[in-house]
């Protein structure tokens, strides 16, 4: 039953362990997943790492993914967010901007809550966090004026509400359920 | 002295030897050098583990798979790093392939110098993560010591697997205290073993309506040594039983409920059995390519239920109605109990009766070569029928593994040791050596080819010197057998760089009787019986034997690779015909 690709999150709690991103990539690598973003940094316990996973597949080879992902020793726990979670990402950009467009550059700054964080008399350069789509429309009105630079950070997602991902049932759980 | 905890300080070396004699290792096959160094030394001192010197450390690797799949243990290997390390990856890849648990501890250049390219490092870790169930670099004493302990857990319990234990030499050097964990430290690592009631009463259910079904039995019987469960299952309910390439002797050949090898080489009844069923009760087994042919025609009626240890095999091949996920020891054994009641059991005499007569049509065969030369396939039925079931075979990897499948005599489990998912030619001569220590007091043949067993015949004089007196038949057809076929088949005769001209060059008994084995050799059929039997009296050496065989032999059946099942040959050109088509 082939499926259509839709894009899932996936918040994956691992034993913080050197080499455990070189797995998980390699992983991926190797099994031929494809993957829109990743982002790994520190949890609320010194011993985990949390890396959010993005990824655009369909629900068999998510499945999969999920079930490989498991099987490596230092994967604590796998949960997808729903499509109600908190997701953010952060951009630094720097924009052209002359004494004319300046002001302009400034209005748009504001509007989308983002800042200047340096200002020569070339360029602007303004970090903005929000959701990929917020990011989106913020790039596409600096396009016109001339993007010199851009870096962006992979996705961090968290689930709305009171629970923290440790509550949490695992996908794989979940998916056994479904089909029993 | 405590067994758990020593007070005095102890070098990491000693702590690593005293760690293996702690989980129950008692062989390691391994070669030292610069970097494992350290461990030698105290190695040298334990009486209870005895280091076999292997000659090349592929052997180490494989012959640590032969003792786990002979005894059931884990099986250690050791090396020291870069070349040392990376000569282990083929076994590593191998045991990965087909779940055989072992350790493989490697020597490490110093903490200091990893990463700066120093003298003989390799990245051996990174470099096999792909293929090992977990890995470790240890680069403090004090990690020694749990991090065995983990390992042998890793590699033996849940979905068996080679798992890496990397050390520095600093590490081995260097002082510490023994400290045996009193619990392990795998909050990640929790393989379920009992299945869920619910789906097994689920498949108790389907199993239960079905007319057609079968059970399609894998390794991940052999590992959970559920051979005794599954033969009351089958037997309980009556189902034909299919075992796959690693699961032969899994359930008796000479069962009338066992319909062969399904797959690339399988039975016409096996393959049969697969295509018109209605119900497949997998297993322990993953769905190869090599079984299921080109997938979407694969089994085209049958309802799934897959039973693995491993969730990731469920429905990554093919989609499976009931998965169920618990050591198939468990799996059966709850089976077993909810198919008592005869009123929960399908009826499957008429199933019954159509494949049998598929099994009596068509046999496993093959024609004698008309210019009186030795056929290939009658000295291996030979060697198994002289020899007998309880006797451990191991084979390489082509046309003598295909006919070592069909015609030894598969009575008993776990008797039979080869490369099925990897395919590594070289595999035999070294499994063969692993599973003659483990189980010393057994016969163990080694069905090779003559291409394979150029690739790690040198362990012949490890065994010649540790005395380990195995018997090795090279079926030699002077060529790389089963690519010749392809090529037959697939390359209009083309026969591009398949003539190993193995007729004198080498000569096998004399290369045999230079390594301090006895060297025989039989070229005509009067032959067989009589080197087999003088092979088979000689218990104290190891033995070759130079079987010059007919080199044109085919495997047959066949399933040409990304074709249907429904297309199988059991000649060239030959299909069978379906009688009874409909059920």
């Amino acid at each position: 039953m082939p499926g259509v690709p839709n894009t899932h999150i996936l918040s994956v709690l691992v034993q913080n362990k050197p080499g455990v991103l070189a797995r998980i990539s390699s992983l991926i690598a190797r099994r031929g997943f494809n993957i829109e973003s990743l982002a790994v940094g520190p949890t609320e316990s010194p011993e985990m790492s949390r890396i959010t996973l993005q990824v655009n597949v369909e629900d068999v080879v998510l499945e999969q993914i999920i079930k490989q992902l498991n099987k490596l020793i230092e994967v604590l726990k796998i949960v997808e967010l729903e499509e109600s979670a908190i997701r953010r990402e952060l951009v630094l950009v720097k924009v052209k901007a002359t004494a004319e467009t300046r002001g302009q550059l400034i209005e748009i700054i504001g509007l989308f809550g983002a800042k200047a964080v340096d200002l020569t008399a070339e360029v602007i350069t303004v970090e903005a966090t929000g959701s990929p789509a917020k990011l989106d429309a913020l790039l596409q009105l600096f396009e016109p004026y001339g993007i010199r630079e851009l870096v962006q950070s992979g996705l961090v997602a968290l689930g709305r509400g009171n629970r923290s991902l440790t509550d949490r049932n695992q996908r794989s759980e979940r998916l056994k359920a479904v089909r029993a | 002295m405590s067994d758990n905890d020593s007070a005095d300080e102890l070098t990491g070396a000693q702590s690593l030897v005293r760690s293996l004699e702690r989980v129950g290792a008692d062989v390691v096959f391994g070669i030292p050098g610069g970097a494992i160094l350290p461990a030698y030394d105290p190695l040298f001192d334990s009486d209870k583990v005895r280091h076999i010197l292997v000659r090349h450390e592929q052997g180490a690797g494989h012959a640590a798979e032969g003792y786990a799949a002979a005894t059931g243990r884990v099986g250690v290997c050791m090396a020291t790093s870069g070349p040392g390390a990376t000569n282990l990856v083929t076994p590593i890849a191998d045991a990965h392939m087909d779940s055989v648990p072992i350790v493989a501890i490697t020597g490490q250049v110093g903490s200091a110098a990893i990463g700066t390219d120093a003298f003989q490092e390799a990245d051996i870790r990174g470099i096999t993560m792909p293929i090992t169930k977990h890995s470790y670099l240890i680069t403090k004493p004090a990690d020694i010591a749990p991090a065995i302990a983990a390992a042998f857990h890793i590699a033996g319990t849940g979905r068996p697997g080679p798992v890496l234990v990397d050390i520095t030499k600093d590490a081995l050097q260097a002082r510490t205290r023994f400290q045996w964990p009193r619990q392990l430290d795998l909050p990640g690592y929790r393989p379920v073993i009992k299945p869920h009631g619910k789906q097994v009463r689920e498949a108790g259910r389907l199993i239960g309506e079905s007319r057609r079904p079968v059970l399609y039995v894998g390794g991940g019987v052999v590992r959970a040594r559920a051979w005794s469960e599954l033969k009351e299952l089958a037997e309980l309910t009556g189902i034909p039983v299919i075992t796959t390439l690693m699961a032969r002797g899994v359930f008796p050949d000479s069962h009338p409920q066992n319909m062969g090898m399904p797959g690339m080489h399988g039975t016409v009844a096996a393959v049969g059995a697969l295509q018109r069923s209605d119900l497949l009760i997998a297993l322990g087994t993953r769905f190869d390519d090599r079984v299921t042919g080109q997938l979407s025609s694969f089994a085209p009626l049958a309802k799934v239920i897959h039973a693995d240890i491993d969730p990731a095999e469920i429905s990554k091949n093919r989609v499976a109605d009931v998965p169920i996920v618990g050591d198939c020891k468990e799996v059966i054994s709850e089976l077993i109990s909810l198919l008592s009641p005869p009123e929960r059991r399908p009826n499957v005499d008429e199933w019954m009766r159509y494949l049998q007569d598929l099994k009596r049509r068509y046999p496993t065969g093959y024609d004698e070569p008309a210019d009186g030369s030795l056929s290939p396939q009658h000295v291996i039925k030979r060697i198994g029928e002289i020899t007998g079931p309880d006797a451990y075979y191991a084979a390489g990897v082509g046309q003598h593994q295909m006919w070592a499948s069909h015609y030894l005599p598969w009575e008993l489990p776990g008797r039979w040791l080869n490369s099925g998912g990897l395919g590594t030619m070289g595999y035999c001569v070294p499994a063969a050596m692993g599973a003659k220590v483990g189980q010393p007091d057994k016969i163990v043949w080694g069905i090779d080819g003559d291409g394979c067993f150029q690739m790690t015949n040198q362990e012949l004089a490890t065994c010649a010197l540790e005395g380990i007196p195995i018997k090795i038949a090279v079926i030699n057809n002077q060529s790389l057998g089963m690519v010749r076929q392809w090529q037959t088949l697939f390359y209009q005769g083309r026969y591009s760089n398949t003539d190993l001209n193995t007729n004198r060059i080498p000569d096998f008994p004399k290369l045999a009787e230079a390594m301090g084995c006895v060297g025989l050799r039989a070229e005509e059929p009067g032959d067989v019986d009589a080197v087999i039997e003088k092979a088979n009296s000689i218990n104290d050496v190891p033995v070759v034997v130079d079987f010059v065989v007919h080199k044109d032999a085919m495997v047959w059946p066949m399933v040409a690779a990304g074709t249907s099942n429904d297309d199988i040959k059991v000649a060239r050109d030959m299909a069978p015909a379906w009688e009874q088509e409909e059920l």
